[in-house]
């Protein structure tokens, strides 16, 4: 059942998450995604208006080849060892509850079409939620500093009280979105 | 060439985050309903791996590929940028399934429509910039 080309366990993509950031630490670097963010406003030019941008961009260029790699993989994962009839198998129940907001069952896909499909992509609706949902992620994640790969696996694994703090409140906002604004959103 | 290594951790970065599913939003809705246990065993492994590879760093004193000591910076205190920050993320996360890994990782995949997320997430990130002094840390 469990394949190279259906959904990975758990426990083998979690070993290989931590061995990345361990990956990173051992070449002198640290495992964080978002940052990427500040520096490609950085290379925008946001350094004329505000000082936080102010930094030399090029040492963070190895994290942008990092960037580069991921979007690779992603490339290789989806068009070489996927076989959507074994990926993204849902709880039965959670099936149900998006069927009441409209949105369609996986059946192998990543993404809801209700988001990012051609057609989705036209409504001003669809694009507002997703705009809307990246200017969250990222004045938070740049608010908070850091995002998931820096705060909940490099903070957590040094033992870092302020990542702490701040997983718990990416699990605080995600469950009000998710529980009660979410069905505002799709109904 | 000394960039190759960077390349290669991140196509693995890349794979690992696309065949574990944690890039879909259907995993990330999943996660917040705790209906699978799939995305919070992710997490925990991973961090136990880091935990267990950050001690074993520590006490042996290892030294990173050029030599140098590695050292673990501690986070400046605070709460109010942990928490607020990490809430606003949150209610992001829960929104569009997509931190800023996976975005990257999905237009990679071909999903162009998380440029309209990635875009939204620069911005995001330039209004904190304009606004970071005038916000409690």
């Amino acid at each position: 059942m469990e394949s190279l080309y259906g959904t990975w366990p758990w426990y083998v993509s979690g070993f290989l998450i931590g061995s990345v950031m361990l990956a990173l630490i051992y070449f002198g670097k640290t495992f964080g995604m978002s940052s990427n963010l500040r520096t490609m406003c950085t290379i925008l030019g946001a350094g004329k208006t505000s000082d936080f941008f102010k930094f030399d961009w090029k040492t963070q260029r190895w994290n942008l080849v990092v960037v580069l790699g991921a979007m690779i993989g992603g490339y290789i994962a989806v068009h070489f060892l996927s076989d959507p009839s074994q990926m993204v198998e849902l709880n039965p129940k959670t099936v149900t509850e998006l069927q009441a907001m409209h949105i369609d069952a996986p059946n192998g896909k990543l993404l809801p079409d209700a988001l990012t499909s051609a057609e989705a992509l036209q409504s001003p609706k669809i694009l507002g939620i997703l705009l809307l949902g990246g200017l969250l992620v990222g004045f938070g994640t740049r608010y908070a500093g850091g995002c998931t790969s820096g705060h909940a696996i490099t903070g957590l694994s040094t033992l870092q009280l302020p990542s702490l703090i701040a997983v718990i409140g990416f699990f605080i906002g995600g469950l009000i979105m998710s529980w009660l604004l979410l069905p505002l959103f799709f109904n | 060439m000394k960039f190759i290594k960077y390349l290669l951790v991140g196509i693995v970065f890349g794979i690992v985050l696309t065949k574990s599913e944690a890039v879909s939003w259907y995993r990330i809705y999943e996660m917040f309903h705790f209906q699978s246990f799939h995305m919070f065993g992710i997490i925990m492994t991973a961090v136990v791996v880091g935990t267990i590879g950050v001690q074993i760093i520590k006490r042996n004193n290892i030294k990173d590929v050029s030599g140098e000591p590695i050292v673990f910076p501690d986070k400046k205190k605070g709460f109010s940028n942990y928490f607020v920050g990490g809430t606003f993320f949150g209610l992001g996360w829960g929104l569009i399934g997509t931190c800023p890994g996976p975005m990257f990782i999905l237009i990679g995949a071909g999903f162009y429509g998380i440029g309209v997320v990635l875009l939204g997430a620069l911005v995001g990130t330039y209004i904190y910039g304009l606004l970071r002094n005038k916000l409690p840390h």
